[in-house]
């Protein structure tokens, strides 16, 4: 006869287990197991839930008033993307590519652009690649906000045993599939400097997204170390203001070239 | 015309921010409980609360729409009582002097006592329990409350916080021993 595990004996007391109908049975006939089980049962008994103290029908209310100061607004470029499913992101990407053939195709067609008149000035068409540029500039942005997220959420990541990181798993298989679709974009642009980056941020996406769904503080730790030996988080940042800086400057730039000289 | 929470959600990442405050008043009730069953500390509950809903606003990018938002306030609350009691560990604690084989307040009050030392008893059983949780690490405290306090089975903690359900199941029962040696003297008071 197998006696009931202490495991066995404490799930029994909330009912809970694989097994409640044997541990019973069991329980029934074995007078050793019933002695331990009253045991647990005793101390259980003597660790009651603390009484929660009442906080009145309008807690709710205060706690919002307590709160409402600190809350940021959120910003309209947040918003939107929010809006968009992690899977959906592939799908961005992917027409980004289809954007910038269809823009190589337009510029190789149209070499001189007519000039145009708008209110008195002479404006020229944006040259296509760069708008094309632009396009990479924008989308690769909220690529990086997105990447940059999930890769300091696993390395502030901590458990003392193991940790499920099968969320963050799937994120990643889906940022790396996106991250193929812009590094290509951006060796079609020439954008050497997020190529490389892409290049590295792909290699880390597909560990993470190689990794099991739960991982032991030593295996997550291996993660958090590859992370910051090749200070990706530090590169994502700098490129990530850069482009921030660039897609800002660009249409300035961009404006001042095309306007028609002044008389 | 009430809205649910994942409409409400919806409006507040459209910008309204002020619909913030239906998922406020819905949810306080049960982040606060939580935290003051975690903590037994009424101040610690108050700013686990009020950063809980901070925090929440501030990672509604994160949340999915298809997901319950109950569920997700409620884990970044465990997230916040797990980070306050690790802070707690980390303060020093002053133990009592003395040795610790000597008879307590308890030992001396006989079983079948009047009532003012009834009452007395169940303080010091109180203040004994309270003892032996904070002997708890985090990770076990955190299971055992969800288990016994809130009544959750060991499937539903492993699902909230992450952790296959053996890990919940060691959790819970090295909580059980802990609190068992701990509280072996008392067990002929009840």
């Amino acid at each position: 006869m197998r006696h009931l595990t202490d495991d066995e004996l404490l799930l029994h007391h909330n009912h809970d287990g694989d097994d409640v109908e044997m541990a019973d049975q069991h329980l029934t006939s074995c007078a050793e197991c019933q002695a331990r089980l009253i045991a647990i049962e005793e101390v259980l008994k003597l660790v009651v839930a603390p009484p929660v103290p009442d906080r009145g029908p309008d807690y709710g209310f205060q706690v919002w008033n307590r709160i409402r100061v600190e809350l940021p607004e959120l910003t309209t470029r947040e918003r939107w993307w929010l809006a968009i499913p992690p899977w959906g992101w592939v799908g961005v990407a992917a027409v980004l590519l289809v954007v910038v053939f269809l823009l190589g195709r337009y510029s190789s067609n149209r070499q001189s652009p007519l000039n145009v008149v708008t209110n008195g000035a002479v404006t020229t068409p944006l040259p296509a690649q760069q708008v094309r540029e632009r396009v990479l500039l924008l989308a690769v942005g909220d690529h990086l906000d997105r990447t940059q997220m999930l890769l300091m959420e696993l390395s502030h990541a901590s458990d003392p045993e193991e940790i499920d990181i099968s969320e963050g798993r799937q994120r990643a298989v889906e940022l790396a599939n996106a991250n193929r679709l812009y590094r290509t974009t951006a060796q079609k642009v020439g954008d050497a400097t997020i190529v490389t980056l892409l290049d590295e941020l792909e290699r880390v996406l597909l560990q993470v997204g190689h990794e099991p769904s739960h991982l032991t503080a030593r295996d997550l730790k291996g993660i958090q170390d590859g992370i910051q030996s090749q200070g990706i988080l530090f590169k994502v940042r700098v490129v990530r203001a850069n482009v921030r800086r660039e897609s800002a400057q660009r249409p300035q730039a961009a404006t001042s070239q095309m306007k028609g000289p002044t008389t | 015309m009430e809205i649910d929470d994942t409409a409400a959600v919806a409006r507040v990442r459209s910008g309204d921010k002020d619909t913030f405050r239906l998922l406020v008043e819905r949810h306080s009730h049960t982040i606060f409980r939580l935290a003051f069953r975690m903590m037994e500390n009424e101040q610690d509950a108050e700013e686990i609360v009020q950063e809980t809903f901070l925090r929440a606003y501030r990672a509604l990018d994160g949340f999915e729409a298809r997901a319950n938002f109950g569920t997700w306030i409620y884990r970044i609350a465990l997230n916040r009582c797990y980070d306050f009691l690790n802070q707690r560990k980390s303060r020093p604690v002053i133990q009592p002097q003395g040795d610790p084989e000597a008879p307590t307040v308890i030992d001396q009050i006989p079983t079948k006592s009047p009532s003012p030392e009834r009452s007395l008893l169940s303080q010091e059983i109180q203040v004994q329990v309270h003892s032996a949780m904070e002997l708890l690490t985090s990770g076990e405290r955190i299971a055992f409350v969800l288990f016994h306090f809130e009544g959750r089975s060991i499937e539903e903690v492993a699902r909230t916080l992450n952790v296959r359900q053996g890990v919940v199941k060691n959790r819970v029962y090295r909580a059980v021993k802990k609190l068992r040696r701990q509280l072996q003297p008392l067990r002929a008071f009840r």
